[in-house]
């Protein structure tokens, strides 16, 4: 019990979530109507990508630290599962603004953060593909990974003072404010974040452990070779 | 500290005169610099200035930019194995990478001048408010340089370096192109300077976190 019970968490807040979000009662706002609804799949999507590549930043300045291979692993995993997340913000995203805003992309700064962070963490990958080897690879692909993610953190505090946002609750549109006084809406996203969150770190859990089972058969495989040729 | 400065100044003069001696990197980067602005005006086909401002400061730095990436790439692969291998019994990686950076720097400066001079030229100078765009240029010319000083010793790690060095700088340069652009465009409309101040200690504040991401990160490219 004691290691799985966020587990057990997280599939009773997505159910939570799945039922409640499409028929618990929403605040009916123009142009949003019943697209609100988004709130809760959404948004979720990018915040788990950012506390994911966060702590893949802080896997990688432990690994600097530290040096063990375990917690490259970790914090690759955790910059895919967040890519992925990425991903599906974005086109979940960009379905909602097509109908919303009347075109996928808008040049919003939210739209344009997170494709700045798919196109970070796809040169990361790009980067770790180009090097061979495996000692060098982790080192360098780490110290990619600080840089890129303390350069991105001012970037999202610059980008909405260049145009205003399209999004709910930004420029005068209406929006979050309206949550606000809609604690029903609250009630549900809070555990929407929480719950997609965690669904994020138990993906990541589970590929980390992939990861360790095919390095361990590969040195199995090696060693047996060695058997058989001498 | 009296070491490190003796480190940094060493190298960088040695750079210098290395440059100074070749000038092949300083002459190719002006030929790519003068062409690219004659390809721009060849391109939009224009006989009397009739360049709109967003287009000419879009095109001025992503010119710059570009040069920008060719000029610093050049920092750590012209570098052979067993030189760098030489650095390392001699020198502390901090000192490397800081006299580096300022080279890089000084290196930026020169070109984006020169890149000025050649737009003002060719696509006519719309400038309004020239300190403040002067200001602007030569912060960038730091920033730019030092942001990629970093990524380019990264990048001499691999192969395949020219595309790699461009794809993981993008991300890594963006925030402060988005800065430069948007104070050198309140310097071509002329607007009060009051306007860029928040701009311009943006900047400010980028060149030093990446300055000190570059001195505590570079040790650990070094070493591997």
């Amino acid at each position: 019990m004691k290691g799985f019970w966020w587990k057990i968490l997280c599939v009773l807040l997505l159910f939570y979530t799945l039922l409640m979000g499409l028929i618990a009662e929403t605040p009916r706002l123009p142009i949003l109507n019943e697209s609100i609804r988004n709130l809760y799949f959404h948004v979720p999507m990018w915040f788990g990508m950012m506390f994911l590549l966060f702590a893949s930043t802080i896997k990688a300045i432990q690994y600097l630290l530290q040096n063990k291979n375990d917690l490259d692993t970790q914090s690759v995993e955790l910059a895919n599962v967040g890519i992925i997340f990425g991903v599906l913000g974005l086109t979940t995203g960009m379905i909602w603004a097509n109908y919303t805003w009347g075109e996928p992309w808008s040049n919003d700064p939210k739209q344009n953060a997170s494709a700045i962070a798919l196109l970070i963490y796809l040169a990361y990958f790009v980067l770790r593909g180009a090097l061979k080897d495996e000692q060098q690879k982790a080192r360098i692909s780490a110290v990619y990974n600080i840089f890129a993610f303390a350069i991105y953190i001012p970037l999202i505090f610059i980008l909405p003072r260049l145009t205003d946002s399209l999004h709910p609750g930004n420029g005068g549109n209406p929006g979050f404010n309206a949550y606000d006084l809609d604690n029903r809406m609250r009630g549900i996203f809070y555990p929407a974040v929480l719950g997609w969150t965690l669904l994020g770190f138990w993906i990541v859990n589970l590929r980390v452990r992939l990861q360790k089972i095919i390095r361990h058969r590969a040195e199995e495989f090696a060693n047996q070779e060695k058997i058989i040729a001498s | 500290m009296h070491k490190l400065l003796k480190e940094i100044q060493t190298i960088f003069l040695k750079e210098l005169y290395l440059e100074w001696r070749e000038r092949y990197a300083l002459n190719g980067l002006l030929l790519y610099i003068a062409g690219t602005t004659l390809i721009v005006y060849l391109s939009f086909s224009l006989k009397i200035r009739q360049l709109n401002i967003p287009t000419w400061n879009a095109l001025f730095w992503i010119i710059l930019l570009f040069t920008a990436i060719n000029a610093v790439a050049k920092s750590f692969m012209q570098e052979r194995y067993e030189r760098l291998l030489y650095y390392y019994t001699l020198v502390s990686p901090q000192g490397l990478i800081l006299a580096k950076i300022l080279y890089n720097s000084l290196l930026m400066f020169v070109i984006s001048n020169i890149g000025f001079i050649a737009f003002a030229i060719v696509l006519g100078n719309p400038v309004q408010d020239f300190w403040l765009f002067y200001l602007n240029l030569t912060l960038g010319s730091l920033g730019f340089a030092s942001s990629l000083t970093l990524v380019s010793s990264i990048a001499a790690k691999v192969n395949n370096n020219a595309t790699l060095m461009a794809i993981l700088s993008f991300p890594i340069v963006l925030p402060m192109i988005l800065m430069l652009m948007k104070v050198s465009k309140n310097a071509l409309d002329g607007l009060d300077r009051s306007l860029s101040t928040d701009e311009l200690l943006t900047l400010l504040a980028i060149n030093l976190i990446v300055l000190s991401l570059s001195y505590l990160l570079f040790p650990f490219i070094w070493r591997s």
